[in-house]
């Protein structure tokens, strides 16, 4: 008996096109990643207002600490009270200090919880003007509505 | 002319599989990590401790007071500026600061115009602050926005 050879036909797909989606896609994604989100913090939804607008430069010297719904205040992921903040705030003035630079020109940016007591917030202001800060910057999400 | 034995053209396919899998998970990557930027910005508020050798105040230089009572539960219950009492309506506060203020809009200079001490209750949530501080700061007016009082700072935290 004679046996023919059959030949398998491979159906192969032209890939092109999904290869050019999905690198558009990642460019996309590339593009648009914000690696200044460092700054968020989950814990933290800010208030609104629609008087503020994004900073056209960056504050010099900046000292971030979130307050969190609780109280609790986050800096430099650390968990710091009221009572031990300056503990925390020394360690950021050390580095300030050390580039020349004097606690009054060092920036402290706020980013407090819509919910928090306001008086959190007040003591957070008295402990760093304890350590000689005086500028601060109450952080708020855009309100575009 | 009939040509014998033509070897068929050999065609060399680049293997696409790796490559592939290197991009699908670049892009699993970024699509997880994608976060929609939300618009941030800052009310500034210089607060230099106050020293103890100020001497004799200006009465003319004392600032707007603006007093935030709340309840228990951090809801905001008056708002009073200048012994004056708004309710908590933050519209009213605002054409009281305009009155208050009126035409003397501040100049480029940062530093110049009125202040406006901002005395709350402890537990008053700190969105009504934000609230009050955007009712004084000023309003838009289309795309513009018209600047009220710009130096803001906070009297001693109440306990």
């Amino acid at each position: 008996m004679q046996v023919k050879s059959r030949k398998v036909d491979l159906a192969e797909g032209d890939l092109t096109p999904m290869i050019d989606m999905v690198f558009q896609l990642i460019a996309f994604f590339m593009v648009l990643i914000n690696f200044a989100q460092t700054e968020a913090n989950d814990r933290v939804v800010l208030p609104q207002s629609v008087l503020v607008k994004p900073p056209e430069e960056a504050l010099q010297f900046p000292i971030v600490l979130h307050v969190t719904q609780d109280g609790a205040i986050i800096l430099g992921g650390d968990s710091y009270t009221v009572d031990n903040l300056r503990i925390g705030l020394s360690r950021e003035l050390a580095v300030i200090r050390a580039e020349g630079k004097s606690p009054a020109d060092a920036n402290v940016i706020i980013r407090a919880h819509k919910d928090t007591a306001a008086g959190d917030v007040q003591e957070v202001i008295r402990v760093a003007q304890d350590q000689e800060l005086e500028r601060f910057a109450l952080r708020v999400k855009e309100d575009r509505s | 002319m009939k040509v014998r034995n033509r070897q068929e053209a050999v065609k060399h396919e680049v293997n696409m599989t790796s490559m592939i899998d290197i991009v699908f998970l670049l892009l699993v990557f970024f699509v997880m990590t994608f976060k929609i930027v939300e618009m941030e910005g800052d009310f500034s508020v210089r607060m230099p401790l106050a020293s103890d050798e100020s001497g004799a105040v200006d009465d003319t230089e004392l600032p707007i007071k603006l007093r935030l009572r709340a309840d228990d539960s951090g809801m905001l219950t008056s708002i009073q500026l200048n012994e004056i009492s708004l309710g908590v309506d933050f519209a009213s506060l605002q054409n009281t600061v305009i009155g208050l203020v009126g035409s003397a809009v501040p100049g480029d200079d940062a530093g110049e115009g009125p202040e406006i001490e901002i005395d709350t209750d402890f537990h008053l949530r700190y969105e009504h602050v934000i609230e009050s501080i955007t009712a004084v700061s000023g309003y838009k007016e289309g795309d513009q926005t018209v600047k009220l009082i710009e130096k803001i700072k906070f009297a001693k935290p109440r306990r």
